[in-house]
């Protein structure tokens, strides 16, 4: 699976992404379950809004990080989040 | 156990009542009146505790939950709190109307469960005529946007028909499929001997389960568990006592688990009385099985005991006789025998000698005359 810069990822039907207070940790909801989010993989499904390409998650991260080279991290994150099935695109 | 985790998990069992009478329910032999649920603005109260501890997970459940009226006033609370909050139903009691409803006020999950593939066999289990109402409802929450999550609860009775089962559930394009064993508590326990099935049967349909989520890969997601009666190993029932897991009973008792009603000696709370923070952390019965020190041999020494927490303690309790046995479903207790000849072929062919019960307000009966 490869992930294609133009594509628009959004969270899958069902799962919800939020911050949890009692955690101190983001973590992504879904039927009866729940995964407590490393800090990457949080800024990451923030930004999987159905709204921008992934080319502009990686851009916004590179700005919000003040690095560069993040796009392979990305991708890697986004074909494993895929493949749990907690994202999807278009 | 050094620090006391918070609950992530709030299960609300917001009625006993129910339009169905499945004899698998894991629900009490002795239902909760209906006089004695707790009222709207107490399950609120609940909701805000909770979720103040730390609990993510909301299950609305029962008996059936669309019973209660005010399920739409619960929700959409639970939504305004942060929960996600998953529906556990037999769809009687809801239309497509009130499935939209739900959708509007911020429900995450719909969980619609079947008795079996054919109206028939179905409503025969379920004790009246609901299978094209479950059709319906389970089409009508995948076209309210929720994926759609079926539940089939397995015994003798149906699991020959697993492949028919997740046929139809190809057909309606469901999204999960849980094919849960049935848990032998409450009514289900009362009905063993009609529903335990066999090794082979057992075997056979963990095959067709693995061959379908295989096929189906992709498309739609299977759970199939073998049951703990062929296991050799129990269950971490409830993920470890006093750790995840918390369930408010219709009268307001605080469970540790669904079934912590029927241990003896264990002084449970009810939150008409006290915080949820207080029993959780404080009380004696959610401590009684926390950490090890109730640990009795081969548990004590055992190396899987952080795997499953020496298993049910209701289980042990019920058929030894003291819940800080080993749960009797693991080959290494010296009370397993007890599973092996419930198990054993011999037994399993034989004619059950009591009639199905049916899980009902009229066959629920009190402490003294329970057979259990
Ligand atoms: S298992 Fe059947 S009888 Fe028990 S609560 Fe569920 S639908 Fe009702
Ligand atoms: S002996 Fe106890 S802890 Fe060990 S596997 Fe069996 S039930 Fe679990």
């Amino acid at each position: 699976m490869s992930v294609d810069f133009k594509a628009i990822p959004r969270l899958a039907a069902g799962y919800r992404f939020q911050w949890e207070e009692a955690q101190q940790n983001h973590v992504l909801l879904y039927p009866e379950g729940m995964v407590k989010l490393s800090d990457t993989a949080a800024a990451v499904l923030s930004l999987c809004d159905g709204k921008r390409t992934v080319e502009a998650m990686i851009a916004q991260l590179e700005a919000d990080y003040e690095t560069e080279g993040l796009a392979e991290d990305v991708t890697q994150f986004l074909v494993e989040a895929e493949v749990q099935g907690w994202i999807k695109y278009g | 156990m050094a620090k006391i985790p918070p609950p992530l998990w709030l299960l609300a069992e917001v009625t006993h009542s129910c339009p169905l009478q499945c004899p698998y329910c894991s629900n009490p032999l002795e239902l909760i009146p209906k006089k004695a649920e707790l009222d709207t603005e107490v399950w609120l109260k609940v909701l805000h505790q909770a979720r103040k501890m730390g609990a993510a997970q909301l299950g609305f459940s029962g008996g059936e939950p669309l019973v209660r009226k005010d399920l739409e006033i619960l929700i959409a609370e639970a939504r305004k709190l942060g929960y996600y909050s998953n529906l556990i139903t037999s769809g009687i009691g809801m239309d497509a109307a009130r499935v939209e409803k739900f959708r509007e006020l911020g429900l995450d999950h719909i969980q619609v469960s079947f008795q079996a593939d054919d109206a028939t066999l179905n409503d025969y289990l379920a004790g009246t005529n609901a299978f094209q109402h479950k059709l319906e409802m389970a089409r009508a929450v995948k076209a309210n946007g929720y994926p759609m999550v079926l539940c089939f609860v397995i015994h003798r009775q149906n699991t020959d028909r697993v492949a028919q089962m997740l046929d139809l559930a190809a057909e309606l394009q469901a999204d999960y499929v849980e094919l849960a064993t049935t848990q032998f508590e409450g009514w289900a326990l009362a009905n063993r001997d009609h529903l335990l099935p066999s090794l082979e049967q057992v075997r056979e349909a963990e095959r067709v389960a693995h061959h379908y989520q295989e096929k189906l890969k992709g498309k739609m997601k299977i759970y199939y568990v073998v049951p703990d009666y062929y296991e050799k190993r129990p269950k971490a029932c409830v993920a470890g006592w006093g750790r995840v897991f918390l369930a408010v009973a219709p009268d307001g008792l605080v469970l540790p688990c669904h079934s912590a009603r029927s241990l003896p000696n264990l002084e449970l709370h009810n939150v008409r009385d006290h915080d949820l923070d207080w029993i959780w952390y404080e009380s004696k019965a959610f401590n009684y099985f926390r950490g090890e020190d109730w640990m009795k041999e081969p548990c004590r020494s055992c190396d899987e005991r952080e795997k499953d927490f020496g298993g049910c303690h209701c289980q042990a309790f019920k058929l030894t006789g003291d819940p800080t046995h080993a749960d009797p479903t693991c080959a290494k207790s010296p009370h397993h025998h007890l599973i092996e000849q419930a198990i054993d072929t011999r037994q399993l062919s034989m004619q059950p000698t009591q009639p199905i019960l049916f899980r009902n307000r009229q066959n629920s009966i009190t402490k003294k005359t329970a057979r259990i």
